[in-house]
């Protein structure tokens, strides 16, 4: 008798429960129509984009007329090879030079030294600033006259010759942003500038939320400052250094405003990097449909990490 | 420096005693490191001071003395008045906060229905749903470009405000959503199913209970997505041809193109650019920090 009761009680609360799930979809409502129309479907559309010779102004040409000429044509592309080239360049700086300086700097502000508030401050409040404001003052400190950098490095030589007899003074720094093998790796200077502060930020909440009693357990039993670092602080940073990876390859992969302010790809496409390339194959060249497979390329590009940080987060959220 | 200084920022617990538990005293070594560090710290800030110090300059000043050398009897504040005026920043500007704050609002709200539902309820595709958004946040957006320029000129929003306010909401409710679902998920439960016991409405809970106490969350996300949409170049320059419509980023480029060899007034219209997100940073720095390691969080 009771256990059919509860049976009964069971499966009207599963009804009660069938009925409530309604629910959510009505709060879902919404918000899905504007993510499903302006997210996921121009992704979608963006790989059909890929198979055709659209120009972005004639009719889109019909599905019987798709092919993958366009990724056949990246293949033999030079300039898709240097801006593919550029990207790896750029991800691999930002996978070492601003993790490196990022989490230099959180092990030192973490410490109470004198007056880290305002150290801190300085080295994240280029985070505020727009990437077309940062380009717009790297840009000037690289100019090749007047500029910041060409000002220090013109006057240290005379300095220098002033002192040395040896020491041929400059008359001239070099064009940076014009030099094409300079340009990238003068916009990529910008791009670290902003970066270090970010993974510092991301470090200092790392760093706060580490259990103090392992790193006593670990001083208690004699390792030093740098053994403290390299067996116990950062191992416990493991869960930071995979989001600082993730968000490093992401950015990289995502780069485009420094370089469109800075050089528009210049000269003569040296620092392209694939958004940006994209961007004048689609609307300066009307080649939307190229443009739309060198998107893909960059999508494909992206779920190299995209996919094990999913995997690895579906995983944590079915453990629960 | 007292501890509670050093925590103004970061909750209270371990921070300043994790590795030093008390104030080493100054050696010639710990004064090394502070000198390098305020070396490194100092050409940190050059980009700054460089903007900030050719900004109240004339061209011509500096072609003739050096970046090094001003001459302090001709400086200026000509470069900001003429920026804002002739330069149309005030314009620009104005367009920004006309295409941001829409889309702060439309997206904070959007994303906590979302967040709500996937946080709250069981149902088959809560799991799925949330990681298409997650998975949303991290994709390149150029892959989205193309069609949503289509998109724009389908539904007639191309070239006005409309188009930016829209793509901003729906490309910001991904993270927003992800954040807001994970704040969401630690209310406990007690609360919500006194509520319900009470003949609470679902609507009613999610309006009178779950919002307040995702108030902490909402504010930290908000100063983060207003600089992040503030500072959005990328769309505005896809979405937005006529110039009298662009914010502060496509304009300031344009300006680098019509005055190229004007740096003085480039930079001034650079910095009074900077001034609503400086304005965001000074005030609301807790939740801006905050913010940017909630994603990171899980």
């Amino acid at each position: 008798m009771t256990t059919i009761s509860a049976a009964q009680r069971g499966a009207q609360r599963e009804r009660r429960r069938m009925r409530i799930n309604a629910t959510p979809y009505l709060f879902l409502l919404v918000p899905l129509a504007v993510y499903f129309i302006w997210i996921v479907f121009p992704m979608l559309f963006s790989v059909y984009l890929s198979l055709t010779n659209w120009d972005g102004i004639s009719p889109i040409p019909a599905p019987n007329a798709l092919s993958l000429d366009n990724y056949n044509r990246l293949f033999t592309d030079r300039d898709f090879g240097v801006s593919f080239g550029n990207n790896v360049k750029w991800m691999i700086v930002f996978l070492t030079v601003p993790t490196t300086v990022g989490l230099g700097l959180a092990m030192i502000f973490n410490t109470d030294i004198r007056g880290s508030r305002w150290f801190k401050i300085s080295f994240y409040a280029p985070l505020i600033l727009s990437f077309v404001v940062i380009g717009t003052i790297w840009a000037w400190i690289y100019e090749p006259r007047a500029g910041l950098l060409n000002s220090v490095i013109v006057g240290v030589s005379q300095l220098l010759a002033s002192i040395f007899p040896f020491v041929t003074p400059l008359e001239r720094g070099p064009g940076w942003l014009a030099d094409r093998n300079l340009a990238l790796w003068s916009i990529m200077g910008a791009a670290v500038w902003r970066q270090c502060g970010y993974v510092m930020i991301l470090y200092l909440a790392g760093l706060k939320n580490l259990d103090p009693s392992l790193i006593e357990a670990a001083r208690v039993d004699g390792a030093n400052g740098w053994q403290l670092f390299r067996r116990v602080i950062f191992p416990l940073l493991g869960p930071i250094t995979t989001v600082v990876i993730v968000v490093s390859v992401i950015d990289s992969l995502r780069a485009f405003d420094l370089v469109q302010v800075m050089t528009r790809g210049g000269p003569g496409g040296a620092s392209n990097v694939l958004a940006n390339f994209m961007y004048i194959e689609a609307f300066n060249n009307y080649n939307f449909g190229y443009g739309a497979s060198i998107a893909v390329v960059l999508l494909g590009l992206s779920l190299f990490i995209v996919v094990p940080y999913l995997y690895r987060t579906v995983k944590t959220e079915l453990e629960y | 420096m007292t501890d509670t200084t050093y925590n103004g920022q970061f909750s209270p617990q371990a921070s300043g005693a994790l590795f030093q538990p008390r104030r080493k005293p100054l050696t010639v070594r710990r004064a090394l490191l502070y000198a390098g560090l305020l070396i490194l710290t100092l050409i940190w800030l050059l980009p700054f001071f460089s903007a900030l110090l050719t900004s109240v300059r004339t061209m011509d000043e500096i072609s003739l003395n050096g970046f090094w050398r001003p001459d302090l009897n001709t400086l200026t504040l000509e470069n900001f008045t003429q920026a804002w005026e002739q330069a149309r920043v005030s314009r620009y500007l104005g367009n920004s906060f006309v295409i941001t704050l829409p889309s702060l609002f439309a997206t904070l709200f959007l994303s906590s229905l979302s967040a709500f539902a996937l946080a709250r309820y069981k149902f088959r595709l809560a799991l799925p749903l949330y990681f298409m958004f997650v998975a949303g946040t991290m994709l390149p957006f150029q892959i989205l470009l193309l069609p949503v320029f289509k998109l724009a000129n389908d539904w007639k929003v191309y070239n006005t405000h409309w188009a930016l306010i829209i793509i901003h909401t729906a490309f910001q409710m991904g993270f927003c959503t992800m954040v807001l679902r994970n704040y969401m998920k630690t209310i406990p439960n007690d609360i919500v199913e006194a509520a319900r016991v009470d003949g609470c409405s679902d609507f009613r809970i999610y309006w009178q209970i779950i919002i307040p106490l995702t108030l902490p969350a909402m504010a930290a996300l908000a100063t983060l997505e207003f600089t992040w949409i503030f500072n959005d170049y990328l769309w505005a320059l896809i979405l937005v041809q006529n110039d009298a419509l662009k914010p502060i980023t496509a304009g300031l480029a344009s300006l680098q193109g019509q005055f190229t060899t004007n740096w003085p007034l480039i930079t001034a219209g650079s910095l009074i650019g900077v001034v609503p997100t400086l304005f965001v940073f000074a005030f609301l720095q807790r939740y801006f920090i905050q913010g940017l390691t909630l994603g990171s969080g899980k």
